[in-house]
């Protein structure tokens, strides 16, 4: 009999492999190079905070499409307030803004009942439209590089674990063990301490805190009274409230601090992974965050996984076409593997689709050398598409979730 | 009982009128912030917007405004919400204006197969988000917002590599222009006939009538025909619709490639009535804007007429407000407190008239 966490182990140790056999069939190396990792765990950081932000809101009963409007607010802000006053003000401005967005999600939400989806898309048009507004505004003539940027932002500084990684601690600086493993490509061993190096490695502190986020995130909801009261409302609010909970109260605390990570989100985009805001530079990470959200099934643990592999086809994107082309083979080969699922429950017409499908792929992999660049950048975006329709059908949301409530069971 | 009476009226009126007003406030304080006075903006605004010229540049906005708006309430009233619509156009702009320069027809059919091209790419473009909503439960919303960034992404890779020629002279890289045949002819010279003075440089896109027309064949379709009927009620309830032999399933996957086709015209105007020929240039973010046209207007096919008039005036005449050193990006602060005012007023009126009607009803029982 397998435990739950063996199983996890056991998946994770096959897919390391299935990545070491495909890096070194295609030669890739960067698949699973230190930088690869590094850069993942980077561009997980604000898909997770997202993620974390939709946990705290959908637990609550609220669907939040307004994420992308609350990172968009939490970027801007990061990059006005962090080029005057510093990375940190500009963190804590980008958890104001993206509250305030929530705020207008609460308001229109849980107090008027409007559509949940209506009214986050209503926040995100809005957000896109009022950060053009005051970026034309503020940056306007002057030394500026243009209205749709901001001025540098200044940087936090970088660690990583003593020893192995090469941190660094009261001006000591430690050796670095691990990374000349990495770089001896050997089968499997350099695989694996590649990626454990990359993300133990040149941290900022906030992605440390953002990693927090997730087991706290966890004790909270399922280990407070607070946490069993806010899901509660998220659940079955009429019940809830006949027990004397403030229904209300839990979701406007959801929605708030759902808003608060977006924008930390968006914040850790223009001052951690950039260093400066630039327009459009959320990118749909807002929904991506979604995506890690029910890809997540609604629980932090799961809301990593999601966001590490966008994480990782986005690093892989921004770093090396070549191993896109190498990602594709992967892709076959779990387009195989549901082949053989599919066949073996008899479902044959969607055997037959994978199928056509995985053919698809390696004959795209081997009749395109090189990919151009502008079918690169679309790697996350297909990895949603693709998550998503693998993981959409075993989802089990908050029964209450998106459902307008109104106290004493009014319509 | 459908009788007017002043109670009624006023509650049709509170919401817009209360948007109306936050709006205007909260637009005021934009233009104050940047110490101007908004009395000024507005005068300005109104001056310019409604000059014969700029009120043609309104109508050019507004058309395929209008039309993206129709291919987003089809979802809607269906229950769903398809914001891939800027995917959609773009997709159907580009295939329309490649496929379309590359066969002459005579002048209608060649318009009519350019059509067909741009509906047919829209709705297979749709498609895809409704494969995957029917057969595999993704959620509309997130599939057709990632379908949007890789129709991006397609769109970009086969203009730049496949689709685009060098026009001599010119530094933009474009599609082969259309032949004439596919023109979409313009309206000036049928409103000059009508006494309208000419506009130096003035047009009126002819695309006007087809999304006319299409507002006209939305209303009836849906509210006076069965596939209407069925359409709403797999919308208001699945399990209703399913019980009374709708297959909630079949309306969602036809609601989504509808609105995909419909989609795809929207990118017309531009192609057919402006460049003749897909550019650089391309305007981007006409699908977003449709989202908030067709929310403002209640998906109904007179709400999204005005709403997108409305949308195109605020656009064209705040581009006056330069002139008296205001940004004209002050028009989306507009339309976003009109936008999300009016989303609020309308459920406040709802409720307000849902208390209304059953204290009616409480007296009625107890008279």
């Amino acid at each position: 009999m397998k435990t739950k966490s063996t199983k996890l182990l056991l998946n994770a140790t096959y897919l390391l492999l299935l990545i070491s056999i495909i890096r070194v069939i295609t030669g890739a190396t960067d698949l699973t190079s230190v930088g690869t990792a590094s850069a993942a765990l980077l561009l997980s950081v604000p898909i997770v905070l997202a993620g974390l932000g939709g946990l705290f809101s959908e637990r609550a009963g609220v669907v939040n499409i307004g994420l992308e409007g609350m990172m968009i607010l939490g970027a801007w802000a990061g990059g006005f307030v962090g080029s005057k006053h510093g990375p940190w003000l500009g963190l804590i401005a980008g958890v104001v803004f993206g509250a305030v967005g929530a705020l207008l999600h609460a308001i229109a939400t849980i107090s008027f009942g409007v559509d949940h989806v209506v009214s986050g898309v209503a926040i995100n048009i809005i957000a896109a439209g009022l950060v053009r507004y005051l970026s034309t505004l503020l940056y306007k003539g002057g030394s500026w590089p243009g209205p749709s940027q901001s001025p540098d932002v200044k940087g936090i500084s970088l660690n990583g674990l003593p020893v192995l990684s090469g941190g660094h601690f009261f001006g000591w600086q430690s050796p670095d063990l691990l990374t000349p493993i990495a770089e001896k490509h050997w089968f499997l061993i350099s695989d694996f301490i590649g990626i454990i190096r990359g993300i133990t490695g040149d941290l900022s502190y906030v992605t440390l805190v953002a990693v927090l986020f997730i087991p706290l995130s966890f004790f909270i909801l399922w280990k407070t009274s607070f946490g069993l009261r806010l899901r509660s409302a998220g659940e079955a609010p009429v019940a809830a409230e006949s027990l004397g909970v403030n229904v209300y109260a839990m979701k406007y605390a959801g929605v708030l601090i759902s808003g608060g990570l977006a924008g930390l989100g968006g914040g850790f985009l223009a001052i951690v992974a950039a260093n400066h805001y630039q327009e459009n530079q959320v990118a749909g990470r807002g929904y991506i965050g979604l995506a890690a959200l029910l890809f997540g099934n609604y629980r932090p643990g799961g809301i990593l996984a999601g966001a590490a592999l966008f994480g990782f086809a986005d690093a892989l994107q921004l770093r090396d076409a070549a191993s896109i082309r190498a990602l594709i083979l992967l892709i076959a080969t779990v387009l195989a593997y549901l082949v053989y699922r599919d066949l073996k429950r008899g479902k044959m017409l969607s055997a037959a689709i994978s199928a056509v499908m995985a053919v698809g792929s390696v004959w795209f992999y081997f009749a395109v050398q090189e990919l151009p660049g502008q079918l690169v950048s679309m790697t996350p975006y297909i990895a949603t598409l693709l998550v998503m329709a693998l993981a959409s059908q075993r989802l089990r949301m908050p029964a209450a979730d998106g459902m307008p409530y109104r106290r004493g069971g009014l319509r | 009982m459908k009788q007017l009476s002043p109670q009624k009226i006023a509650l049709a009126l509170a919401a817009p009128l209360a948007a109306a007003v936050v709006s205007i406030v909260v637009s005021s304080i934009a233009v104050l912030a940047s110490h101007k006075s908004p009395i000024d903006a507005y005068k300005t605004m109104w001056d310019f917007g409604t000059q014969i010229g700029s009120l043609m540049e309104v109508l050019n906005t507004a058309t395929p405004y209008y039309i993206a708006a129709i291919a987003i309430a089809v979802t809607f009233r269906a229950g769903l919400f398809n914001i891939g619509v800027e995917g959609q156009l773009r997709l159907g702009a580009l295939f329309s204006a490649y496929i379309g320069a590359m066969f002459t027809l005579p002048p209608v059919l060649h318009v009519l197969a350019v059509f067909i091209v741009a509906m047919t790419i829209g709705g297979l473009w749709a498609s895809i988000a409704a494969y995957l909503k029917v057969k595999r439960g993704v959620n509309e919303v997130i599939s057709t917002i990632m379908l949007n960034s890789l129709a991006v992404g397609v769109t970009s890779f086969l203009f730049a590599k496949y689709f685009a020629v060098i026009i001599e002279g010119q530094n933009n890289l474009s599609t082969k222009e259309l032949p004439k045949s596919a023109w979409f002819p313009d309206l000036v010279p049928m409103l000059t006939k009508l006494g309208v003075p000419k506009q130096p440089g003035g047009h009126v896109n002819g695309m006007l009538i087809i999304a006319l027309a299409l507002g006209v064949v939305f209303w009836f379709v849906v509210n006076r025909t069965r596939f209407g009927f069925e359409l709403r009620a797999s919308g208001a309830n699945p399990i209703a619709a399913r019980v009374s032999g709708v297959n909630s399933k079949r309306m969602t996957f036809i609601a989504l490639v509808i609105s995909g086709a419909i989609a795809g015209l929207s990118g017309l105007p531009a192609v057919l009535g402006e460049t003749h020929s897909y550019n650089m240039g391309f305007r981007s973010g006409i699908g977003f804007s449709a989202i908030a046209v067709a929310l403002l207007g209640r998906n109904s096919a007179g709400g999204m007429a005005f709403s997108a008039l409305l949308f195109g005036f605020l656009e064209v005449s705040s581009r006056a407000l330069e002139l008296i050193d205001i940004a004209p990006e002050t028009y989306v602060i507009m339309q976003g407190s009109i936008l999300l005012s009016s989303v609020i007023a309308y459920e406040v009126v709802r409720r307000f008239k849902l208390t209304l009607q059953s204290k009616e009803l409480a007296m009625a029982v107890s008279a």
